[in-house]
């Protein structure tokens, strides 16, 4: 282990800012990270122990006992268990001999649930050793179980198993572009940098990742920071249950991601930049890493630049689990080797972002979105979209509709338009903007996808009339409770409570006080909590209550009295020691 | 020209560079809190000093007084957010106040006398958490962390030692300490520690001194933690 730890430090040339890197390295090789391991960690980075244990126990891609040869994660989203998700989890767990949440005995295999893979247009889904299995059925689980008892490593499995499609349905003025390697960088020259940054401000372009600020603005200001060193980061750590248009984008159009971030660089005069992409897209890291080399090979990035003395490149980080680290600041802190906790503002990252420097964090598509815009002026992509939210959006649309995918559409698009687009019918409503956006009912699909009425990071789920509104809801509560940082109390204790609420009236052991208890905790987790985890985390429970409360009342089965516990659930250890089950062993309390 | 901001409808005068909550104490405002200590650089979890500043929530330890501002912080509304959250730190560790040996000297008990809480409110979470009791002179029972890092901060920016860190994510929270062992007595802690001093709650204790004052003469038992957070914080260099 000594050897290869020194290795590993080498290789990531004993940066601190590495250490994701590395511990996803030692948890690759050992199915864990081993005590030995962190204690050499600790000498060897000059960090304290405590500090790499800290480390580990926030990703859940890290464990400090040993997984599975095979590690199996099933994608936990709800549109996951609309495709039979659980059923086949079970199968696995049958076919596997390994219980869920468990390691089998011979530490050959293990199993458990994670947080949304980015795959629902092609789930359900499963990571294997941290590689995207999507579309599982059942012969694709009978042929991974027979691949694991063989003992075959991953590298010679069958491509098949991990075929990625990129389902497109509807292109627009971006996915309609054209972009020669190196074509945004020379037009942006050849105008001038200031007066590209004029056009873009022009194309009055908005950040893509949901929050919304003014993209110009904000590489102004970082520009005119007087710190001289500044950072490109990218945020690809879409993890929002239901996005995946990154995951396409990372893959179909690589290029004019880094020739965004390159554009960035030039504007805001920064020589480094990270793309940081969320772990659960493993497969993307090497074609990615090789696209890098390609454009370091053409001149199109590190010294130089296209023969004209520009400096830049860029450096992949990938995350280890973790969906607050799409929180900007978390982000930095997760590419700085910490624990993904979003800092305290101000100051902001265009001030004080990665180790403490002036830094701009932007989406996937903002980046690509700018580079055309290089090329083709402000006023081509402000032709499109509204007053306040200019140009199109690339939606991630997956759950009820006969074609999940990607749809790109102009900004002010009806939500009507969108389902016909998709061939959705039947529908009960649509949470647009995943789960921390808008839930919104069948009788709003006039309204409009924009800044100004209904804002989207790219997630689209829509649910028919089938569904059952507080199945939906329990999945979302319990997400944002699994992926709280646990920073600040309204969001640490608020998530979980929200759960055994909302968990208590879906198993039909609510009362009237109970909505009222639901509401009043909502509203302190939304005004309470440090970041946008805590302040959303109620939002499906808020919008969804909002919308059909003759759903919510139905639930309830104690109008006017709420037990605090099931008396006869209660006595199952009773029953259990005394190894009896009669009906004389069991109770019933007032209401039932 | 000195700058001001309003604070409950009192002009409140401030440096650049201070806080809201920096600059309330200095003119003898007292807003609850539970991580923030003068002493050590602002943290912002408790999220007990939450105000509303022109309208929006914020930590007053973490955020800058501007000239200006309206900020609001003895509302009904603040004050019942305030005793929620208190709440909420109550069940979500196990805090037995009545055979606690901190009672009447623990901060976030002073708080929920202040606070005015009368009960838990919401469902206990009843979490399985060991002790250390390792250590000669100090023991650590990790029921009562309330993970406001001040023993964190302390043992980093004052001991010069980093005895402690915060690890896990969401409830599974827990507070950890740097040794090989994980271990108390395999650390670097001191009874002399700053961070053995700091603990709001009844986590950090120093052994062979309990009950020396008993429970009826203590601080909170005949000074509100308004009273005694304001001589404490308000003396700090």
């Amino acid at each position: 282990m000594n050897d290869f730890i020194v290795q590993l430090l080498e290789a990531n040339g004993y940066r601190k800012t590495r250490l994701l890197a590395i511990l996803r390295a030692i948890q690759a090789t050992y199915f864990h990270i081993p005590k030995e391991a962190i204690t050499l960690l600790s000498r060897l980075l000059g960090l304290p122990v405590s500090h790499i244990i800290s480390v580990v126990d926030f990703y859940s891609f890290f464990h400090s006992t040993p997984r599975g040869q095979y590690d199996i994660l099933f994608s936990d989203s709800i549109t996951d268990h609309m495709q039979d998700k659980q059923n086949l989890m079970n199968y696995f767990s049958h076919q596997c001999q390994v219980g869920i949440g468990q390691v089998r005995k011979d530490g050959r295999v293990s199993l458990d649930n994670t947080a949304c893979t980015g795959m629902c247009d092609q789930g359900p889904a499963a990571l294997i050793n941290g590689y995207a299995v999507p579309r599982l059925d059942r012969p694709k689980i009978d042929l991974i179980a027979k691949l694991i008892e063989q003992e075959l490593p991953l590298a010679e499995w069958p491509e098949t198993i991990f075929q990625v499609d990129d389902l497109i349905w509807k292109t627009g003025l971006l996915l309609n572009s054209r972009l020669e390697p190196g074509e945004s960088l020379l037009a942006a020259d050849a105008r001038g940098l200031n007066a590209t940054l004029n056009e873009i401000d022009q194309s009055k372009l908005r950040g893509r990742g949901g929050a919304g600020f003014k993209t110009a603005l904000k590489w102004r200001l970082c520009a005119s920071e007087p710190e001289q060193e500044r950072f490109v980061v990218c945020n690809a750590d879409e993890g929002e249950p239901g996005t995946f248009k990154d995951r396409v984008l990372l893959n179909r159009y690589a290029d004019w991601l880094i020739e965004g971030m390159t554009l960035a660089s030039l504007l805001i005069k920064s020589q480094q930049g990270f793309l940081y992409l969320r772990g659960e897209y493993l497969h993307l890291f090497e074609p990615l890493q090789a696209k890098l080399a390609e454009r370091r090979r053409n001149g199109l990035l590190g010294d130089n630049i296209l023969g004209k003395g520009w400096s830049f490149d860029i450096e992949i980080c990938l995350g280890a689990g973790s969906y607050i680290c799409g929180e900007e600041s978390a982000l930095i802190e997760s590419l700085e080797g910490r624990s993904g906790i979003a800092r305290n503002r101000p100051p902001y990252p265009v001030t004080e972002g990665y180790l403490n420097k002036p830094t701009i964090v932007d989406n996937v598509e903002t980046f690509i979105a700018a580079a055309h815009i290089a090329i083709q002026g402000g006023n081509w992509f402000a032709a499109q979209g509204t007053e306040q939210s200019s140009g199109t959006k690339i939606l991630s649309i997956s759950g009820d509709t006969p074609q999940p995918g990607i749809y790109e559409v102009p900004f002010g698009t009806p939500i009507s338009a969108i389902l016909e687009d998709c061939l959705a019918e039947d529908v009960l409503g649509v949470q647009v903007g995943g789960p921390s956006g808008t839930f919104i009912s069948n009788r709003e699909f006039h309204r409009r996808l924009a800044f100004e009425d209904l804002p989207s990071g790219g997630s689209f789920i829509i649910f028919n009339r089938q569904r059952d509104i507080l199945e939906i809801v329990r999945n979302f509560t319990h997400f944002f409770a699994d992926e709280s940082c646990g920073f600040c109390t309204p969001c640490r204790v608020g998530t979980i409570l929200l759960s055994e609420q909302i968990d208590k009236l879906y198993d039909g052991y609510g009362s009237v006080g109970d909505i009222v208890a639901l509401q009043e905790l909502g509203h302190l987790l939304k005004t309470n909590s440090h970041c946008g985890l805590g302040q959303t985390a109620a939002n499906p429970m808020l919008n969804t209550l909002a919308r059909y409360p003759a759903i919510y009342q139905s639930k309830i089965k104690f109008p006017h009295f709420g037990p605090g516990f099931n008396l006869d659930e209660a006595l199952q250890a009773a029953r259990k020691i005394a190894h009896r089950d009669d009906s004389e062993a069991h109770l019933s309390q007032s209401g039932d | 020209m000195t700058q001001t901001f309003m604070l409950d409808g009192l002009a409140i005068p401030f440096e650049d560079g201070q806080t809201i909550m920096e600059a309330a104490i200095a003119a003898g405002h007292y807003i609850p809190h539970l991580c923030y200590h003068p002493d050590f650089t602002p943290y912002g979890s408790c999220k007990l000093c939450n105000v509303n500043v022109n309208g929006k929530i914020c930590t007053a330890c973490t955020f800058p007084a501007m000239e200006g501002q309206t900020v609001i912080s003895e509302s009904e509304e603040q004050n019942t957010d305030r005793q929620r959250i208190t709440q909420m730190l109550f069940v979500e560790g196990n805090h037995f106040c009545p055979s606690c040996e901190k009672s009447g000297n623990c901060q976030l008990q002073g708080v929920a006398y202040h606070l005015k809480m009368t009960d838990d409110h919401f469902n206990h979470q009843f979490p399985h958490r060991e002790i250390d009791a390792s250590h000669p002179d100090i023991l650590i029972d990790f029921n009562r962390c309330i993970f406001c890092a001040l023993c964190v901060r302390a043992s980093q920016e004052e001991d010069g030692k980093d005895v402690f860190a915060i690890s896990g994510r969401g409830i599974n929270k827990r507070l950890i300490i740097n040794s090989d062992s994980g271990q108390l007595h395999d650390s670097e802690l001191t009874v002399n520690d700053r961070a053995t001093h700091i603990c709001p709650t009844g986590a950090i204790l120093i052994k062979h001194t309990a009950y020396q004052v008993p429970i009826g003469d203590r601080q909170y038992d005949h000074h509100s933690i308004s009273e005694v957070s304001m001589e404490q914080d308000s003396s700090a260099p």
